[in-house]
């Protein structure tokens, strides 16, 4: 699933220290509060978390798209060498579905409803490449192109589709199309299979890496999947109340985790609840035993508000390992092997609950 | 399906072979337009208010070929033949119609000895044009101000929305009856007037559809696409706001004939020497009571139809085109 090493050795994205706020009239919400990321060319990098840890303002930072009253009030996003918070509007928008592009979640509500397929797409291509280097008809040509390349069938017909005339799966797909129109360095997935059905998701999915195989692009893939990240990326990074708590690479952070956090959010997937059940069968879709025997585990209680965060580490009151250590804010530490951790009381590796 | 990949890819096309039916585009029934025509013919009503519409266009538009006389040619005008009741020939040899001959008049004569049917189809192609020019003029004004407003937000909606709002807190006839005093009567200005009252409608209109719409994800994604600002207004939003405008604008074209109608027969509105409807109303108005009915009656007969005819129309299309409204 993954791909080779020789690929991975330029920065193309830096996000150090990045914090996005909103300023409510009921305080700041610290959505987005000092993460650092790095994604190298072509690499997949998975941002995990649960609905609310920032993950998806993550996303939105990078794009530029935060509105009012949020606002970026902290740290760095350098792109290919170019600082993008600096960056004006019309060149951020030079940038944006050019050299980077978002795939956003419910595919019934990012395509214009009364705008054909076809006309989304050129409309992509002509405001990137100016109308006078490529002809309506060459436009049409890369639109057909991208439109099979995500497998759509017949795609000449369906550039003259309306979306309402496309099932969920078609329009994500034909917005997966329009986000490789130009070839862009990195797309930001937010989500782009929690809509779907789920024969649906596994198409896209098995689509996406076959893509991503023969593309150049990186990927930041959001989402709150383990089980997608596990055969997408080659690097996780967990979110948890705006913060990056743990990353490494994708082997490192399903095999060993060593945030109390990661460690939950593994053990609460069905896979792994298969595997305790039936220790030694292949780890998967195992479903030889007894389905009611098969409980998930869960964390206990719910993510915290952003606006009225815990003292110190805001994982404390969910975790069982918390100490008065834990009232101060745990720092990031990076090991060699470039895996940062923010615990004062990890897993230790081997080690099981 | 790309057969080059056939590992992975061989569950798609099961599930493909599968859901075939699904993947593919459910098929419709005609065009959006002819479904639309379609439902919009259920109410019978509408149909005949949509009928009487066109009949008005029609006469209003080819009213120098349809009518017996050139109400505004005095060469075809005989004083003498003033006043007449509906049906009387021209009592002189000077009423001639176009062809050169006796007129007879259908509908009658008013004070200047005018054939009343050829004045009234005259009437109505000019309040008719000055409702639609002054209607198109407010909406592009008013639509692209409450687009803005609506979805740059802050000052500069607090700024448009506000003087909407005292615009609207004012009478319609008010402001246009001030705004005539100071521009001086004349057709050009009657537009203007109409407009200054008009553009506030539009704009609220859009700008609460616009805010609604600002928000779905098709907005935000087309801004991850990196269209510009004036595209994602302009072509994004607005044709996704056209519905609700679509019932304003029918029904401020009704507003508007009504409202140069009332100037023209306050004296504020169009010149004597081409009167709309309005006019032709007031120039009877003082002999209405001395059993000479026709020359006020039927030009407010033709502009009561008129105006019913567009609201029939308008309150059919709001039942199609307002969601909330919408039963099925």
């Amino acid at each position: 699933m993954k791909r080779g090493g020789e690929k991975l050795c330029r920065a193309l994205l830096e996000v150090s220290n990045l914090k996005t706020h909103f300023f409510m009239k009921s305080g700041i919400l610290r959505a987005v509060d000092g993460i650092d990321l790095t994604v190298r060319a072509g690499e997949v990098v998975g941002l995990v978390g649960e609905s609310g840890s920032g993950k998806s303002i993550a996303g939105l930072s990078i794009m530029g798209l935060i509105d009012s009253p949020g606002r970026i009030v902290d740290g760095r996003i350098t792109f290919n060498g170019v600082d993008l918070i600096g960056l004006d509007d019309e060149a951020m928008r030079r940038l944006r579905g050019n050299r980077i592009a978002m795939i956003f979640q419910d595919p019934m509500m990012t395509l214009n409803p009364v705008l054909t397929i076809g006309t989304q797409m050129i409309e992509t291509l002509a405001a990137h490449q100016g109308a006078d280097r490529l002809s309506k008809s060459a436009m049409r040509k890369r639109a057909v192109e991208a439109l099979g390349r995500v497998g759509i069938a017949s795609p000449h017909e369906r550039l003259a589709a309306y979306p309402h005339q496309l099932s969920g799966g078609m329009r994500q797909r034909v917005a997966i199309a329009i986000a490789l129109l130009n070839d862009p360095d990195l797309i930001i997935c937010d989500e782009p299979t929690t809509a779907l059905d789920v024969t649906i998701q596994a198409q896209i999915l098995a689509e996406m890496q076959t893509l991503i195989r023969k593309s150049e692009s990186a990927l930041i893939w959001i989402t709150h999947d383990l089980t997608v990240i596990a055969g997408l990326a080659d690097r996780v990074a967990v979110m948890y109340a705006g913060r990056i708590v743990e990353s490494g690479t994708t082997a490192q952070m399903l095999e060993a985790p060593r945030h109390p956090y990661t460690r939950g959010l593994i053990d609460s997937t069905p896979a792994a609840a298969a595997k305790r059940n039936d220790r030694g069968i292949e780890r998967g879709l195992a479903g030889s035993s007894d389905p009611a025997s098969r409980r998930l585990a869960q964390i206990p209680g719910v993510p915290p508000s952003l606006a009225h965060l815990p003292r110190g580490c805001a994982f404390r009151p969910r975790c069982s390992r918390a100490t008065e250590a834990c009232l101060i804010e745990p720092p990031a530490v990076v090991d060699g092997s470039g895996r940062s951790l923010r615990c004062f009381h990890p897993i230790e590796a081997g080690a099981r609950h | 399906m790309k057969p080059t990949e056939p590992a992975t890819l061989r569950v798609d096309a099961l599930l493909d072979a599968e859901f075939g039916a699904h993947v593919l585009p459910a098929p419709i029934d005609g065009s959006p337009s002819l479904r639309f025509l379609a439902d919009f013919a259920e109410s019978r009503i509408a149909v005949c208010g949509a009928v009487m519409l066109a009949f008005f266009a029609l006469a209003a538009i080819f009213a120098p070929w349809i009518v017996p006389q050139n109400p505004y040619d005095l060469a075809h005008l005989d004083i003498l033949d003033a006043r007449l009741p509906p049906g009387s020939r021209s009592g002189s040899d000077g009423g001639l119609d176009a062809g050169g001959s006796t007129m007879r008049y259908l509908l009658g004569t008013d004070g200047q000895g005018r054939d009343m049917l050829s004045a009234i189809v005259y009437g109505l192609r000019i309040s008719v044009a000055i409702g639609v020019i002054s209607t198109l003029c407010a909406a592009i004004i008013g639509v692209s101000l409450g687009l803005v407003a609506g979805y740059a937000g802050g000052k500069v909606d607090a700024f448009v929305m506000r003087t909407a709002d005292i615009q609207l807190s004012f009478p319609a006839i008010l402001i246009a009856l001030i705004l005539l005093a100071f521009l001086r009567p004349g057709l050009g200005n009657i537009v203007i007037a109409l407009v200054a009252v008009q553009w506030a409608y539009y704009a609220r209109t859009v700008r609460g559809t616009a805010l609604v719409e600002r928000r779905k994800e098709y907005i935000e994604a087309a801004r991850g696409l990196g269209l510009s600002t004036a595209r994602i207004v302009f072509r994004h939003l607005l044709p996704n706001c056209l519905p609700p405008l679509i019932v304003v604008a029918t029904l401020q074209i009704a507003s508007a004939i009504a409202l140069e109608a009332t100037l023209s027969f306050l004296g504020l509105g169009v010149p004597i020497t081409e009167p709309s409807l309005g006019l032709l109303i007031a120039n009877g108005f003082q002999v209405l009571f001395a059993g000479k009915y026709w020359i006020s009656v039927y030009p407010g007969v033709a502009l009561v139809l008129l105006i019913v005819a567009l609201n029939l129309v308008a309150d059919r299309l709001r039942d199609l085109l307002d969601p909330k409204l919408r039963s099925r």
